[in-house]
């Protein structure tokens, strides 16, 4: 839907969203221009929340960044954790004398807690975008079911949001005894729990009309903008790092990748606001299915803990003291879209160049052009189908 | 039985003597409505305990959208130079008495990025007076409910007339009265509040 914004005298209203607003997730501010209702252009300020961790990965040891990838992304700190491991492992591996694999027990841990934060992450995602559009309670409920994962999460790091769990080389502890009997429970409880969800929410008519035809970008708008993960699949375009560019052990799942489809019908179009939501919660059940699956897959422990097979953590130690130079980029999947680190080493201890690519960063650069022409009580539900977390766009 | 006979609804039961001040504050203390006002990583475990688990709704809390109605501002994450300015400016929008809760180490004293980083403000405290100071990266929820508890002793002994206490609370796991399981390390003399 697109209105014409412009009038036969041309006055325009400035109305200031941001830095403090309830719906901007944080402090992003916008700088909208209205005609009436019609917004005629957007403007996104950022750096409200810039806290110079690329400038920090220059200044601190290589496994010393890793609790700061937790910051990068709060809400999966887990994937933001093994998006910075995954890359610093494939550039210690660039070196020769290097020998180490990631232990299989810990590839699959990795999966595991990755798959659970994502289902976290898009709880959030989802019920927040149900409270931008009016709707309080299905927030609560998504914080509700979060509480299920935090809380297995702190018996596993004893952290309930930023974890440090995954290290450069595996991950930092064992499954404590019963963690497999605690996620059983979590996942079957909560798979009973999204069809009531879903009943709540997703079939409701007020819920889908609103949200039905809002912000629509196209397939090629979306690969043209550089959008990624559920935003990207959201518009019908089938790609996911982690089924076409596999790390860990996704390459065994089988990912199964859902896309946008105009999940609205007749009132919908592929790539609108009901699109993006209905896709994070097909991935919700995807997750669901995948930790499953790697469950199945989960070697026994094993006495040693450098075993390649039963083992968390391989030995780096020696080469993190003396690294060699080169550089890399490696994309993984987290829940907001394809989460790159771009390293550089010059063979000392701490990194020459950190680069953060996030998800969040690109979906924010579409706002502008596709804030224009839509209604402005539409603009929050725009900003809360794109899922934006505000640290991943200002770092 | 008349139900004016029956025990606590008799006249002479039913009278409460209080001073307009003490009844003031009574009221203030079991309605501290909160600023909703998350920066970073501590708005998710704010946004957790105003969730069905912790439920801070039970202690009166509701989150307002504008300072204006609002009596408390928990300031829950990383301050960068560029948002200082604007947190005053939240600030000094609200009404008095007007309350500040510092959650989570970055509020504080700038936690893990005090060292290293250009752009973060080391402690919320330079721009605006805090009451109550709650270390934790983030903190758990019941140590902000702990931190809660604190405050509403504070408001409970608020005086419109008298002399306000100003002396900085910091939340220690050791001798709270919840979540006392958790050893909280010295952090030496807290520092100096401005109000």
């Amino acid at each position: 839907m697109t209105l014409d914004a412009s009038t036969p005298n041309g006055e325009r209203m400035t109305l200031n969203m941001g830095p403090h607003h309830p719906a901007t997730h944080g402090v992003l501010r916008i700088v909208v221009e209205s005609d009436g209702e019609v917004v005629a252009t957007c403007t996104p300020d950022h750096g409200y929340l810039h806290r110079s961790i690329e400038k920090i990965g220059e200044c601190v040891e290589w496994p010393m960044f890793v609790p700061y990838t937790d910051r990068v992304d709060y809400v999966c700190a887990m994937n933001a954790n093994l998006a910075y491991c995954v890359a610093a492992e494939k550039l210690l591996q660039t070196d020769p004398a290097a020998t180490f694999t990631v232990p299989r027990r810990a590839e699959c841990i990795r999966v595991l807690v990755a798959e659970l934060n994502r289902i976290s992450s898009h709880l959030v995602a989802v019920g927040a975008m149900a409270m931008d559009v009016g709707a309080y309670t299905p927030f609560l409920h998504g914080i509700a079911q979060r509480e299920g994962v935090n809380d297995i999460f702190e018996k596993l790091c004893g952290q309930r949001l930023t974890y440090n769990y995954v290290t450069i080389g595996g991950v930092a502890f064992d499954l404590y005894d019963g963690a497999i009997d605690d996620i059983r429970r979590f996942l079957d409880q909560f798979e009973r729990e999204m069809v009531r969800f879903n009943k709540l929410v997703t079939t409701n008519t007020i819920f889908r009309d609103r949200c039905a035809g809002v912000a629509t970008v196209s397939a090629k708008e979306a690969v043209a903008w550089g959008l990624v993960g559920p935003n990207l699949r959201g518009s019908g375009v089938d790609f996911d790092v982690r089924r076409d560019e596999p790390y860990c052990v996704y390459g065994e799942l089988g990912v199964q990748v859902p896309v946008g489809q105009a999940f609205a019908g007749r009132k919908g179009q592929v790539g609108d606001a009901y699109d993006r939501y209905v896709v994070r919660l097909l991935e919700i059940q995807e997750s669901i299915r995948l930790c499953r699956e790697v469950l199945k897959l989960l070697p026994p422990s094993a006495e040693k803990p450098n075993d390649p097979i039963g083992g968390i953590q391989a030995d780096v130690g020696k080469l993190l003291k003396k690294p060699g130079k080169g550089e890399i980029h490696v994309r993984t999947e987290a829940p907001r879209g394809e989460m790159g680190y771009f390293l550089v080493s010059d063979g000392t201890k701490s990194l020459f160049r950190v680069r953060c690519r996030t998800g969040s960063f690109t979906a924010a650069g579409i706002f502008h052009h596709v804030m224009r022409g839509i209604f402005l009580a539409d603009v929050v539900a725009v900003i809360g189908s794109f899922d934006v977390v505000v640290p991943e766009i200002d770092r | 039985m008349n139900p004016s006979d029956r025990p606590g609804n008799r006249d002479d039961e039913q009278i409460v003597l209080s001073s307009v001040d003490e009844f003031l504050a009574w009221g203030k203390e079991h309605s501290l409505f909160y600023l909703l006002f998350a920066t970073a990583c501590c708005g998710i475990e704010l946004m957790q305990a105003g969730g069905p688990r912790y439920d801070v709704d039970r202690l009166g809390m509701i989150p307002r959208a504008t300072p204006r109605q609002a009596d408390l501002m928990i300031v829950a994450g990383t301050i960068t130079h560029k948002m200082a300015s604007r947190v005053r400016t939240l600030w000094e929008q609200m009404t008095e008495p007007r309350w500040v809760v510092s959650m989570g180490s970055c509020a504080n004293s700038g936690g893990p990025f005090s060292k290293w980083s250009y752009s973060v403000l080391n402690g919320i405290d330079k721009y605006v007076p805090v009451d109550v100071y709650i270390p934790g990266c983030p903190p758990r929820p019941e140590a902000l409910i702990d931190g809660v508890m604190a405050l509403r002793d504070r408001v409970r002994r608020y005086r419109t007339l008298g002399e306000r206490d100003t002396t900085p609370h910091v939340v220690a796991g050791h001798d709270a009265p919840f979540g006392g399981h958790c050893k909280v390390p010295d952090f030496g003399k807290p520092p100096e509040g401005k109000a």
